[in-house]
């Protein structure tokens, strides 16, 4: 970080600065990520048994169950990212700060990006442990499709999430206004990796690749120029 | 400044115009050959669906999307009223297809890329209502509403496409397509109707909600 007085960041710049700082916060207290990691380890756990493993393979179930927990577990994230500035008015503070809300904006989603990105690291792995998911070839097809995932994600829960803290229901409100936008990812990263796990070709699962895609472009510009009207006083 | 009403005579045109719609389709519509009487239901699901996704739905979107640009109170009055009632008639849209489709499908629900897609709008515009209720500040809940309005209208092809991959018992469009419409006329007729009805009544329900939110503001505060 420059001393101060010397030079103002650029949108990029600051929204680095911003993320860091969250990222900062977090890594010293790792409150949120622990608590999403256990969070998904307990609902692989739990949904082993919600269905017939004789009946049902588990490693058609694998998919599903990671993508179900990976949405779940990063509301969790998601919640605290905006409900950290309201304590004590810090968002205030960065709103004086010389940068442009766009550049608040992203550097927030940025670093929930990265912890969504941590989450996932941590249960991949487990799901394809617990459920004895074969990952090898699998592997980087599947981190592809969660960073696709990821960034539409963050997007749109990011911007809810500085909605959600000005309500009078806080952090009930994220789950009801995020999931209807979470769905479309879901539905293309589980069948996805769904395809990519069973080793078929590229062109059997390019639409629902694309449509991620498009969601990630979208949604992105749209909560990034959306960001501003949320706090404007 | 004086209430206005919000049932006038416009309101009971519009109920009488619905009464006379469900009398024609009980009553003086053919019955159909293959689905019997159960196809009577489409004179209820097929407007209410049309009513509730494209005109109450559109009009939220557009009116949030105007408001940003113009910051007229008038019109985050609109986009609420048009989204409460909206939530009415899409209700009506939920309720009656089951009923209709476990008649004629054998099964109560399917996840066809209409169904799925009335269903999550469903669930979006109670979002919508529920943000609207945890907000106080009158000028920030315009402003979260209109941005979950927009941002929900950019989200409806999104799930149309990923549900569209998983194909489908819903019937195709049978009366709003390129070639004449494949309804015999006298339920064409019946159809129109309806539609003409109730698109009536939504406009009387949304004239009555919208000058409720003028009567509420009025109460609450502020400007009148």
């Amino acid at each position: 970080m420059s001393a101060a007085g010397t030079t103002i960041p650029g949108t990029f710049g600051a929204a680095l600065l911003i993320a860091r700082k969250d990222l900062a916060v977090e890594l010293r207290s790792r409150a949120a990520f622990l608590s999403a990691v256990v969070f998904a380890l307990l609902a692989a756990a739990i949904f082993y048994f919600a269905w017939d493993p004789t009946a049902v393979p588990s490693i058609d179930l694998a998919p599903g169950v990671l993508w179900v927990i990976f949405t779940f577990s990063s509301l969790l994230g998601l919640n605290r990212s905006f409900a950290a500035e309201h304590a004590d008015r810090a968002l205030d503070g960065l709103l004086l700060a010389p940068v442009s809300r766009e550049a608040i904006f992203l550097g927030k989603a940025l670093s929930n990006f990265v912890f969504v990105v941590g989450v996932q690291l941590v249960a991949v792995p487990a799901v394809a442990i617990l459920y004895n998911v074969p990952l090898d070839r699998a592997a980087w097809g599947i981190v592809g499709i969660g960073m696709l995932a990821a960034v539409g994600l963050v997007a749109v829960g990011t911007l809810f999430s500085a909605m959600a803290v000005n309500t009078r229901l806080a952090e009930l409100l994220l789950p009801m206004l995020s999931l209807p936008f979470f769905v479309p990812i879901v539905m293309a990263a589980a069948q996805a990796s769904a395809r990519i796990l069973n080793g078929r070709p590229y062109t059997d699962f390019a639409g629902w690749v694309r449509l991620l895609v498009a969601f990630d472009l979208v949604f992105v510009t749209a909560c990034t120029l959306a960001y501003p009207y949320t706090i404007e006083r | 400044m004086r209430q206005k009403r919000l049932f006038d005579a416009f309101f009971g045109v519009a109920v009488l115009a619905v009464m006379a719609t469900f009398v024609r389709a009980a009553y003086f519509t053919p019955v159909e050959a293959r689905q019997g009487p159960a196809q009577k239901i489409f004179y209820i699901h097929a407007p209410a669906a049309f009513v509730a996704l494209y005109v109450a739905f559109g009009l939220m979107a557009v009116s949030s999307a105007l408001y940003l640009w113009l910051r007229d109170e008038k019109l985050d009055r609109l986009a609420a009223s048009s989204a409460e009632v909206g939530l009415v008639f899409t209700t009506v849209v939920l309720v009656t297809g089951p009923i209709w489709g476990r008649t004629v499908w054998g099964a109560w629900w399917t996840w066809d890329a209409r169904l799925t897609l009335t269903l999550f709008l469903w669930l979006i515009i109670v979002g919508y209502l529920v943000l609207r209720s945890a907000v106080d500040d009158r000028a920030l809940r315009a402003r979260y509403a209109a941005v979950l309005a927009i941002l929900a209208a950019l989200l409806i092809p999104f799930i149309h496409l990923s549900v569209y991959l998983f194909r489908t018992l819903h019937p195709q469009p049978i009366v709003l397509k390129p070639s004449a419409p494949s309804l015999p006329p006298e339920m064409l007729v019946t159809f129109l109707m309806a539609l003409a009805s109730f698109a009536l009544l939504f406009l009387a329900f949304l004239r009555a909600r919208y000058r409720l939110a003028t009567a509420q503001d009025v109460v609450t505060g502020a400007d009148g």
